[in-house]
């Protein structure tokens, strides 16, 4: 063979090799989380491990639309992940656990089922054991029907209910445990003894539910609101948030079909400003149906996402779809 | 009608008749290529952002379709690495043929296969899977590698390049379309061809031992064409293997006007049902991907639904059924039906300049609109985090907006006026009137000026 011709082919073979091995062997050695709709996967990995104190970098991408990442119970920034480009976050734990991550954009319909876990392994002080929910120790079954049998005609007004309230003598009202496990419903029975009129009764109720709470907590449980329930829900908590004519389609072609999970039952999202769920609703069985989620419903699970706090300012804010807090809620 | 030989350049010839220039943008042109497939099938599958389809739908496009075709005819065939693998299997060499050829099958191509049908048929199988196609980087990455493959398998099985010229989806419309090129590859001197023995160019110099002794040896046209019988542009793949093996030194790159070939029509079916192929194809395109439709655009999309079907079936009849016989009826008024096919194939050369000019229109829109993704996209080639050239968050950026639609507007009516003065030719050699044609052509480019501005 002619030496030009050797040299011609080592050329060829050379650039074979390069232009095939060098996507390939850069593509392997980065190793990238990729986000996907949930229907088409979800998280690819979807379980990570990290240790206490050290630093987990993580690189992330979107293979179709814009993702959001955060990590429940933990301070962070929520970070967008945007289609082919890649975002980098670093996290330090400084607690061993099992901590879950999920999307934060309200990617498609089963955007809440885009969520994975972070493994951190290490010692460290160990987690606080966690406390029973209310709920539990209340002994709630938070799927029983609770509806209120009487609902008022205008809606309660706090202004109005709080100078009646100062005037009741019984203290126990403004009292935390009281009033998360009362639905207010409940609470207007029991003013059934004073002589105030159902519509005055209906005022104290709402003094009383905005004397446990706070404009900050109320501000906090909003911008979670709108962060996480909206879509669902709707921004004005009716229940006709962008996904529930979807999810009301899906949920009945799921019962038609009874296929599994990626279909399982959906129904149509609760409508807060109805005030039959609502005033017959405890704070406790709120809280718990956030913490667990509604099984077989498109409910999520929050408990793991949700620190106890900002689940009772969730549940803080739900009730101002009831009740006139004045300008509380900004 | 003057012709200017830019072989008669030494630096020209020379660039030409030694194989390594040619060579080194082969190499260039196959990394490029394999690179893509690799992107396609290992890099992030947002298209927008993935190598594969940035550079291949949209810089290689625009180069071939606003600049390689129009000015260079089948300039891209020269460069391009498809044949390249297949054909150093087949050769047993890359550079001058070797003492001993490899025993592969060599087989003649089928007589029934030796026209474009099949390039005709591979185009509309791209054609109706576009949609999906050109946003999806993993489906780019296995179209360029079966491409590739294939090439390799036929250069076992038959004799030359059978891949480039009879089943290359894009070989097809690019021959066409090069008869309207300024240039071409043509013999000096007929005389020199007619007295040469064992015609090297076509058989290769191993099999003419009667050629004069020099330095000249090489491979029949690997295009299964006899450079001394060339009249137009179609089937010559500018490989410029016979200016290297041409005993004589008789074969030559002239400059010429555009579309000198189509002032002597040639008369085949094939030829004239691509014509009506790219001529629709481009404007069913600027329908369904570029019209305000986003119904159309959704039924592209989703291939393999009933929809889909109908849609593939809509874009068949309109290219094979609704606007050949649009054609016809044009035409039949005039003249004996006796020569019909004759004259539709003559006829219908004037779709040629017509079609090239809607399909630079078309790609004005959507290259300039999506140029700016290149940039990115050669920071970051696999959507892996990189920044390569700092150029990684370059935000998407419609181009040269301004002058998009004057732009579309000159390309259009320039086409239908290219394509009145080539139907004009077209109907002194089938003794008809013109008019019915420049109608047609008309017609067609009021309706693409309606779907594009």
């Amino acid at each position: 063979m002619k030496r030009s011709e050797l040299l011609s082919r080592i050329l060829i073979t050379v650039a074979i090799l390069v232009a095939v091995g060098t996507p390939l062997f850069f593509w392997a050695r980065t190793p990238i989380i990729h986000a996907q709709m949930a229907e088409d996967g979800g998280w690819s990995p979807d379980v990570i491990q990290a240790a206490v104190g050290k630093p987990l970098h993580l690189r992330l991408t979107s293979d179709d639309v814009v993702h959001g990442f955060a990590v429940g119970q933990m301070e962070m920034d929520v970070v967008d992940i945007e289609p082919g480009k890649v975002t980098d976050v670093t996290l330090t734990f400084d607690k061993p656990g099992i901590y879950t991550f999920f999307c934060t954009r309200w990617c498609g319909l089963n955007h809440w089922r885009m969520r994975g876990t972070i493994e951190v392994s290490g010692s460290g002080s160990d987690p606080a054991p966690v406390a029973t929910p209310l709920y539990v120790s209340l002994g709630l079954d938070i799927d029983a029907q609770h509806e209120s049998p009487m609902v008022p005609i205008d809606q309660p007004s706090s202004v109005r209910g709080q100078q009646l309230a100062a005037d009741l003598e019984s203290s126990n009202f403004s009292d935390q445990d009281f009033y998360r496990a009362n639905s207010p419903y409940q609470v207007f029975e029991v003013l059934e003894s004073t002589n105030l009129t159902e519509t005055e009764r209906w005022d104290v109720v709402s003094s009383l539910w905005q004397s446990n709470t706070t404009s900050e907590a109320l501000a906090n449980g909003k911008q979670l609101y709108a962060q996480n329930c909206a879509a669902c829900h709707g921004e004005n908590g009716a229940g006709n948030g962008v996904f529930a004519d979807d999810l009301q389609v899906a949920g009945e072609s799921s019962m038609r079909n009874m296929t599994g999970a990626n279909d399982m039952l959906m129904q149509t999202p609760v409508d807060f400003t109805n005030p039959t769920q609502m005033l017959g609703a405890s704070p406790a069985l709120l809280y718990g149906k956030i913490l667990r989620g509604g099984m077989g419903t498109g409910m999520p699970m929050w408990g793991s996402i949700f620190t106890q706090e900002q689940i009772w300012d969730l549940v803080s804010y739900l009730y101002s779809f009831q009740f006139d807090y004045q300008g509380e809620v900004q | 009608m003057g012709r200017v030989e830019l072989t008669r350049f030494p630096i020209i010839k020379s660039a030409v008749k030694n194989r390594w220039p040619q060579l080194a943008v082969f190499i260039v042109t196959l990394v490029g290529y394999l690179f893509a497939i690799l992107a396609g099938l290992v890099g992030t599958p947002v298209g927008s952002r993935n190598f594969s389809i940035v550079f291949v739908w949209i810089a290689w496009w625009a180069i071939l379709i606003l600049v390689a075709v129009p000015f260079f005819g089948r300039g891209w065939c020269a460069v391009c690495p498809i044949p390249l693998p297949g054909e150093w299997l087949q050769r047993g060499a890359i550079l001058a043929p070797p003492d001993k050829k490899p025993k592969w099958l060599n087989l003649r191509w089928p007589r029934a296969l030796r026209n474009i049908w099949l390039q005709n048929i591979s185009f509309l199988l791209l054609a109706l899977f576009s949609s999906v196609l050109l946003t999806t980087p993993n489906i780019t990455g296995i179209v360029l590698a079966a491409m590739l493959f294939a090439a390799i398998g036929l250069s076992a099985v038959f004799e030359r390049r059978a891949f480039c010229r009879y089943l290359c989806p894009v070989g097809g419309f690019i021959g066409l379309y090069s008869q309207t090129a300024p240039i071409e590859l043509r013999i000096k001197d007929k005389k020199v061809c007619v007295k040469c023995e064992g015609k090297p160019c076509y058989n290769g110099s191993s099999t003419s031992p009667t050629a004069p002794l020099s330095a000249n040896t090489g491979y029949g046209c690997p295009w299964d064409v006899f450079p001394g019988g060339l009249t137009k542009n179609t089937y010559c793949g500018l490989c410029m293997e016979c200016i290297r093996t041409c005993p004589y030194d008789n074969i030559a790159i002239n400059l010429r006007p555009f579309s000198a070939d189509l002032a002597k029509p040639s008369a085949r079916m094939d030829e004239a049902f691509k014509a009506f192929i790219m001529l629709g194809s481009a404007m069913i395109y600027a329908g369904v991907l570029l019209g305000p439709w986003g119904v159309l655009k959704d039924v592209a999309y989703n291939v393999g639904t009933g929809a889909w079907l109908i849609y593939a079936m809509v874009f068949l009849a309109i290219i094979f059924i609704i606007m050949p016989s649009l054609f016809a009826l044009c035409i039949s008024r005039f003249g004996n039906l006796n020569a019909f096919k004759k004259r539709f194939a003559t006829l219908s050369t004037a779709l040629i300049p017509l079609g090239l000019m809607f399909w630079v229109a078309f790609s004005l829109s959507f290259v300039l609109a999506n140029a700016s993704y290149i940039l990115a996209s050669l920071s970051d080639p696999l959507g892996l985090g990189w920044n390569l050239l700092g150029t990684a968050k370059a935000a998407w950026q419609p181009m040269l907006t301004s002058i998009l639609a004057p732009g579309q507007t000159l390309a259009l009516v320039g086409g239908l006026v290219w394509s009145a003065r080539t139907a004009q030719k077209a109907s002194t050699e089938a003794q008809v009137s013109s008019v019915p044609v420049i109608a047609y052509s008309l017609l067609a480019t009021l309706v693409m000026l309606w779907l594009l501005l």
